[in-house]
C-alpha cells in the first residue's frame, strides 16, 4: 500500500513544486524534478507488474477514507490495483517518463517551461487516479481531472485564440459525454446502492433489475466514453486538440487519456456483457469511427492532423474489439498502439522542431538524410501501425480482425477497409516527409538537424517496443500461450457469448488477406508518391467528394449550424425578449397594477365618518352572513 | 457563546458607526475575526458530539407565549460558519477601495451580519421574521448609496425595486406566521413542527412562505431583480447578497417550509421542481451570451441556486445534504467569482468581457487563483461544488430521471459560459485596457487562498458537513413525512 501511495502522490508533489516554485527553479532542475516524479512511480509500477506476472503480487482494494457517506451510501476514496490497472500504470508512467524526457528538450525554449511540466505531472496524477480508483466516482475524478489537464495543455499557448477555442471545445465535448457518465452513475447508485467495482459485480448477481435498465446504464457509460475516447459523434475535439505542444498529443491524445474509455468498459465488462444490445452499438460505432476517421486521414496534409485522425480510427478498432466481446484484445491494441502512436507523434514533433514549426507535409520531404533516427523510428512505427508482420500492430490488429470476423462479416470488411486506408495514409506520410527532395525554404534546409538525445532516446525505446510488443499476444497458430489473455484472466469476465475460436485455416486466410491489403496499400502509396512523385493537391484545388473529405465532411460546420448557433441565438432571445420583456414585464405589470388600484382605492377614503360607518356595518353584516351560512 | 455570536456584530456595528473613518475598516475586520473565532469555538463542540444542540430561551411576551428563542444545531452551525467566515473576507476585499462614509458603510455591513446570524439562529417564528427583515434594511442602503453605477436614476430604481420586491414577498410570509400564530400554541419551531393543518390550509400557507423564499433565493421566475441588483450594487454588497443572503432562502426551505407543511409540500413539489429545472437551464443559457461580467455571474448563480432549491423538495437524505453542501459551496465560490469581477472592475474600470483579454500574461497569480475558483464553480471533482452538484443531481434522479437529465445539462452549459469568460477575460493578447493590469496584492491573495483552501477541504472531506447535519436532517425528514 505504501508503494501505491508513493506511486500516486509522486506526480502530485511534482506538480505542486513545479506549480508553486517552478519559476524560481532553473529549467534543468524543473524538468529533471518532474521527470523523476514519473520515473519513481514507473519503477514501483514495474514492480507491481512483475509481481502480478509471477503471481507474488496480490490484488489491492482498499478505501483510504470515507469520502461521501450519507445514510446507506458510502463512497470511499479508495484504490484498486490489479492486473488490468497495472498494465495501464506501466503505460502511463513508462511512456509518461519518456515523454517528460523528450519534453525537456522539446520545450526548452518556452518561457512557461515549468508550467508545462507542472501540468504534465498533474495529468499523470489524475490519470493514475482514473485507473486506480476502486469505484466509479473515483474513476470519475480522474476522468474529469485528465480532461482539465487536457484543456490546460491544448490551450498551453494561450495567446492564440484558435488554440483556446480548441481547448474549450475539448473540455465542453468531454463534458457532454460526462453528463452521460454521471447519469449512468446515478442509475447504478439508485438500483445497486454501490459504486464500488467489486461490490457492483456482486450486486449485479443478487439485485433483480430489468434488462432495459442494464442497457440504459451501459449506454450512458458509453456516451461518456465517446467523449473521452473521441468516438462518433463526439470525436471532433481530438483533431483540434493538436493545437497543444506535440508531447501532449503523444501522451494525452494518443497513448493514455483517450484510452480511458477502453479501460472503463474493460473494468465494468460484467455490466456490458449483460447488455448485448449495447455491445452491438459499441461495435458498430467503433467500426464506423474507424473507417470514417481513416478516410479523413487520407487527405489531410498536416502531419499531426493525420496522426490525430489515425488515433480516432485506431480507437474505433479498439471499441470494435470490445463490442464483439474481445476485451483482452481491445486492451492488447491499446498497448501496442500506445507504443507506435506515441513514437509517431514524437517523431512528428522531432520533424516539426527541425523545421521550426512547419507541419504541412507538402513543405517537407527528403528528411531521412538529415534525421536518420527520427526517420527510422517513424518508419518502424508506421510499419507497426500498418499491420505488417511481425511488428506489434500486426498482432493486435489481426486479433481484432479475427474476433470480428467470427462475429460479423460486414464489420470485419469495414475494419479491413479502415486498416487498408491506415496503411496507405501512414506511408503517404512517410514518403512525403522523409523521401524525395526537400520542399521547404532554403533557410529551413540550412538548419535541418537530427534532434538531441532527450528526443532520440525516447523515440528509439518506443520504436523498439512498437516492433516487438506483439509477443504479448502471439496468435494460437504460432503459440499456444497467449500471455496477455492469461495475464488478464483474473480480472476480465469470461464472455458467455463467445463463439468458437476460428480454425487454423481461416486464421491463416485472414492473416493473408490483412497482410496483402497492408502491403498493397503501401505499394500503392509508393507508386503514387515515390515513383510518380505526386504531391497532395494545393489548397483550394480539391473538388467534389474529395474536397468534402478534405474538409472533414464539414462535421464541425454541421454541429455549429444545428447546435452552437441556435444555442447562441436562444441565449440572446431568452435574455432580451423573454427575461426582460415577459418575465420582468410581468413583475413590473403587477407593480403598476397595484399602484393604480391604490390610486382608485384612495378615492374611497373620503373623510366622511358616516360613509365609513356604513361600510363598517355592511362589512360586519357580510362576515356574519358568511359565518352563519357556511 | 451562542449569544456572543449574536451580540458581537451588533456591538461592533455600533462601535464602527461612531468610530473614525480611517479606523472603521479595521474595527469591522477585527470584530468579524472575533466573531469567526467564536463561531469556530462553538463548532468545536460538534467534534465531541455530532448531534450537539445548544439553545437559549427567554420569555419575551409571556401572555402571548412569545419567546426569544435561539438554537444552534448541526445544520445551522454551517450557515453560521459560512456567514462568519465570509464576512472578514468580504471586508478584506474592500480594503483596496476608497469608500465614502466608510464608517456608515461598515456599520451597515456588520448590522447585516447581525441580521443574518439572527435568521440562522432563530427558533421562533416572529423573531425569525424580524431578523429576516432586519437583514434586508442594511443591504438596501448599501446597494442604493454605495452603488458604483454612474446613473443615479438607475441606482435608485434598482435598489428600490429590489427592496419592494423582496419585501412584498416577505409580507406573504408575515401573513403566514399570523395565521400559524392563531393555530399553534406558540411560534416556536418545535410547536410548528407538530401543528396539524388541513391540506387546503397547508397548500395556501406553503405558497405564502414559498413566495417569500423564492424571491430571496431567487427561483425562476421570481429572479428579475437579481441581475440588475448584483450589477448595480457595490461588489461587497453583491457578495453579501449572493454569498450569504440568498442562503437565508434556501436554508429556510428546509428549516421553515417543508417540515411545517408536509401536505403543502407534497402538493407543490412537482411544480416547484419544474420551476427549479427551468431556472437551472434558463440561467445557464442566458449566461452564455452575457457581456457584463457581473450579469454573467448573476445568471450563473440563478442556475446554481435552482439546483440547491430543488434539493430541498425531493425529501431524501441526499437532497438535504446535497442542498447544504451546495449552499456552502455556492457561498464560497460565488464570493470568489464576484471577487474576480471586483478586481477587474477596480483595475480596468469596467466589466465588459469583450474588451478584456490577456490578463493571464500580466497577472499570472490572479489568473491561476481565479481559474481554480472558476473550476470549482463548474463543479470539477475534488472541489466543494462537485459534492453538492453530484448529490443534488442524484436526488433529482431519485425523483425523476428526465428532470435530472434536464438539470444535468447545466454541467455542460456551465462549462460553456465559464470557459468563454475565462478565454475572453484572461487569455489571448493583452488589450490596451489590460496591459498595465497589476497582479494581486497581499490582501487579495489572502482572500483567494482562504476561499480556495475551503474549496478543497470541503471537496475532499465533505464528511465534516454530513456528520453534523445528518442527525438534524433525519428529524426534519421524519417531520416532513408525518
Amino acid at each position: 500500500m505504501t508503494g501505491l501511495y508513493i506511486l500516486i502522490l509522486s506526480p502530485l508533489v511534482g506538480f505542486l513544486i513545479n506549480g508553486l516554485l517552478g519559476k524560481k527553479l532553473p529549467k534543468a532542475v524543473s524538468g529533471a524534478l518532474s521527470s523523476v516524479a514519473i520515473l519513481v512511480p514507473f519503477f514501483i509500477a514495474l514492480n507491481f507488474f512483475l509481481g502480478f506476472n509471477s503471481g507474488t503480487q496480490v490484488k489491492i482494494d482498499q478505501d483510504v477514507y470515507q469520502w461521501i457517506s450519507i445514510g446507506e451510501f458510502n463512497i470511499g476514496f479508495g484504490l484498486l490495483l490489479d492486473q488490468l490497472s497495472s498494465l495501464w500504470l506501466i503505460i502511463i508512467t513508462g511512456i509518461g517518463f519518456l515523454i517528460h524526457l523528450y519534453s525537456v528538450s522539446y520545450m526548452h525554449d518556452d518561457e512557461a517551461f515549468s508550467k508545462f511540466f507542472a501540468y504534465l505531472n498533474l495529468f499523470v496524477f489524475f490519470m493514475l487516479v482514473l485507473v486506480l480508483g476502486n469505484n466509479l466516482l473515483i474513476t470519475f475524478i480522474g476522468w474529469e481531472g485528465v480532461g482539465l489537464c487536457s484543456y490546460l495543455l491544448i490551450g498551453f499557448w494561450y495567446k492564440n485564440g484558435a488554440y483556446n477555442d480548441a481547448a474549450n471545445k475539448a473540455f465542453i465535448m468531454n463534458r457532454i459525454g460526462d453528463l452521460g457518465f454521471l447519469i449512468g452513475i446515478f442509475m447504478i447508485m439508485f438500483y445497486f446502492k454501490t459504486l464500488h467495482f467489486g461490490a457492483l459485480k456482486e450486486a449485479l448477481g443478487s439485485v433483480h433489475v430489468s434488462h432495459g435498465l442494464i442497457i440504459a446504464i451501459t449506454m450512458c457509460l458509453f456516451i461518456g466514453v465517446t467523449g473521452k475516447s473521441a468516438q462518433l459523434p463526439l470525436y471532433t475535439w481530438l483533431p483540434d486538440a493538436m493545437a497543444g505542444p506535440t508531447p501532449v498529443s503523444a501522451l494525452i491524445h494518443a497513448a493514455t487519456m483517450v484510452t480511458a474509455g477502453i479501460y472503463l468498459i474493460s473494468r465494468t465488462d460484467f455490466l456490458f456483457l449483460q447488455a448485448p444490445e449495447t455491445m452491438t452499438v459499441i461495435a458498430v460505432i467503433g467500426a464506423a469511427t474507424a473507417l470514417f476517421a481513416a478516410t479523413i486521414g487520407v487527405l489531410q496534409n498536416d502531419i499531426k492532423k493525420v496522426l490525430a485522425y489515425s488515433t480516432v480510427s485506431q480507437l474505433g478498432l479498439m471499441f470494435l474489439a470490445l463490442g464483439v466481446g474481445a476485451f483482452s484484445t481491445g486492451v492488447f491494441h491499446v498497448l501496442t498502439h500506445a507504443f507506435f502512436k506515441a513514437c509517431l507523434f514524437l517523431g512528428a514533433g522531432s520533424v516539426i522542431h527541425a523545421l521550426h514549426g512547419e507541419q504541412d507535409i507538402r513543405n517537407m520531404g527528403g528528411l531521412q538524410k538529415n534525421m536518420p533516427i527520427t526517420f527510422l523510428t517513424f518508419l518502424i512505427s508506421s510499419i507497426a501501425i500498418a499491420g505488417v508482420p511481425p511488428f506489434s500492430g500486426f498482432f493486435s490488429k489481426d486479433e481484432i480482425l479475427a474476433a470480428v470476423f467470427e462475429h460479423n462479416k460486414v464489420l470485419w470488411a469495414v475494419a479491413s477497409l479502415a486498416s487498408l486506408l491506415t496503411a496507405f495514409y501512414m506511408f503517404r506520410l512517410v514518403f512525403l516527409t522523409f523521401y524525395g527532395n526537400f520542399r521547404g525554404t532554403e533557410d529551413q534546409k540550412h538548419h535541418l538537424h537530427e534532434s538531441p538525445w532527450q528526443i532520440t532516446v525516447p523515440l528509439t525505446v518506443l520504436a523498439l517496443f512498437a516492433a516487438i510488443a506483439g509477443v504479448m499476444g502471439l496468435p494460437e497458430i504460432v503459440s499456444h500461450h497467449h500471455w496477455l489473455k492469461s495475464f488478464l484472466s483474473p480480472v476480465l469476465t469470461p464472455n458467455p457469448h463467445a463463439g468458437h475460436a476460428i480454425g487454423n485455416s481461416e486464421e491463416w486466410m485472414l492473416i493473408g488477406i490483412a497482410t496483402t491489403l497492408a502491403l498493397g496499400a503501401i505499394s500503392y502509396a509508393f507508386v503514387k508518391y515515390i515513383s510518380k512523385k505526386e504531391l497532395p493537391a494545393a489548397e483550394g484545388t480539391l473538388t467534389g467528394f474529395s474536397n468534402l473529405v478534405y474538409q472533414k465532411y464539414k462535421i464541425d460546420e454541421l454541429y455549429s449550424f444545428i447546435i452552437v448557433q441556435p444555442l447562441q441565438r436562444l441565449s440572446v432571445t431568452a435574455y432580451s425578449l423573454f427575461d426582460k420583456v415577459i418575465v420582468d414585464g410581468g413583475v413590473e405589470g403587477v407593480a403598476i397594477a397595484v399602484m393604480s388600484i391604490g390610486k382608485r382605492v384612495r378615492t374611497i377614503q373620503t373623510g366622511n365618518i358616516g360613509y365609513y360607518l356604513l361600510m363598517m356595518v355592511l362589512g360586519i353584516a357580510s362576515i356574519l352572513a358568511y359565518v352563519f351560512l357556511k | 457563546m451562542l449569544l456572543l455570536i449574536f451580540i458581537l456584530p451588533l456591538l461592533a456595528s455600533l462601535a464602527v458607526a461612531f468610530s473614525g473613518k480611517a479606523l472603521s475598516k479595521w474595527v469591522a475586520f477585527g470584530s468579524s475575526l472575533v466573531t469567526l473565532a467564536v463561531t469556530l469555538l462553538l463548532y468545536s463542540n460538534f467534534h465531541a458530539d455530532a448531534a450537539f444542540v445548544k439553545e437559549w430561551k427567554h420569555s419575551w411576551v409571556a401572555s402571548q407565549n412569545l419567546n426569544f428563542y435561539v438554537v444552534v444545531d448541526g445544520f445551522s452551525i454551517w450557515l453560521l460558519l459560512l456567514t462568519n467566515f465570509l464576512m472578514p473576507l468580504i471586508l478584506l476585499a474592500t480594503f483596496k477601495k476608497e469608500i465614502k462614509k466608510a464608517n456608515a458603510f461598515y456599520a451597515l455591513v456588520l448590522f447585516m451580519q447581525f441580521g443574518l446570524n439572527g435568521v440562522f439562529l432563530s427558533w421562533n417564528g416572529l423573531q425569525y421574521y424580524i431578523f429576516w427583515e432586519l437583514a434586508l434594511l442594511p443591504i438596501y442602503f448599501i446597494v442604493w448609496l454605495w452603488s458604483e453605477e454612474a446613473d443615479k436614476a438607475v441606482r435608485t430604481r434598482t435598489a428600490f425595486k429590489f427592496f419592494i420586491y423582496t419585501l412584498a414577498g416577505s409580507l406573504f410570509m408575515l401573513f403566514g406566521f399570523m395565521y400559524l400564530f392563531s393555530k399553534s400554541p406558540s411560534l416556536d419551531l418545535q410547536d410548528l413542527y407538530q401543528i396539524s393543518l388541513n391540506s387546503n390550509e397547508q397548500i395556501i400557507l406553503f405558497a405564502c412562505f414559498f413566495i417569500a423564499f423564492a424571491v430571496k433565493i431567487p427561483v425562476f421566475p421570481f429572479h428579475t431583480w437579481q441581475a440588475d441588483t448584483y450589477r448595480v450594487a457595490p461588489t461587497a454588497g453583491t457578495m453579501l447578497l449572493s454569498g450569504i443572503m440568498l442562503k437565508m432562502g434556501t436554508y429556510s426551505l428546509i428549516r421553515w417550509l417543508v417540515p411545517i407543511f408536509p401536505d403543502g409540500a407534497a402538493f407543490w413539489t412537482p411544480y416547484i421542481l419544474v420551476l427549479c429545472a427551468i431556472g437551472i437551464v434558463y440561467g445557464a443559457i442566458i449566461a452564455i451570451r452575457q457581456d457584463n461580467l457581473k450579469n454573467l455571474l448573476a445568471y450563473s448563480s440563478l442556475s446554481h441556486v435552482g439546483l440547491i432549491a430543488a434539493g430541498a423538495f425531493v425529501l431524501t437524505r441526499e437532497g438535504f445534504n446535497g442542498s447544504l453542501a451546495q449552499m456552502l459551496a455556492h457561498g464560497i465560490n460565488v464570493v470568489g467569482v464576484f471577487f474576480i469581477a471586483e478586481i477587474i472592475l477596480n483595475r480596468t474600470g469596467q466589466l465588459s468581457i469583450d474588451t478584456l483579454g490577456g490578463i493571464r500574461s500580466v497577472a499570472p497569480r490572479f489568473f491561476t487563483l481565479s481559474l481554480i475558483v472558476v473550476l470549482a464553480s463548474v463543479a470539477l471533482p475534488t472541489t466543494n461544488a462537485f459534492i453538492g452538484e453530484f448529490l443534488l443531481l442524484f436526488s433529482l434522479y431519485q425523483y425523476n430521471t428526465w428532470l435530472a437529465v434536464v438539470a444535468g445539462t447545466s454541467v455542460i452549459l456551465g462549462a460553456v459560459y465559464m470557459l468563454r469568460m475565462v478565454k475572453k477575460v484572461f487569455l489571448g493578447n493583452v488589450s490596451n485596457r489590460t496591459q498595465s493590469f497589476a497582479d494581486l496584492n497581499w490582501s487579495e491573495t489572502v482572500v483567494f487562498v482562504a476561499l480556495i483552501a475551503v474549496i478543497f477541504v470541503l471537496g475532499l472531506y465533505p464528511k465534516l458537513i454530513f456528520d453534523t447535519a445528518q442527525p438534524v436532517f433525519e428529524t426534519i425528514l421524519q417531520t416532513a413525512s408525518r
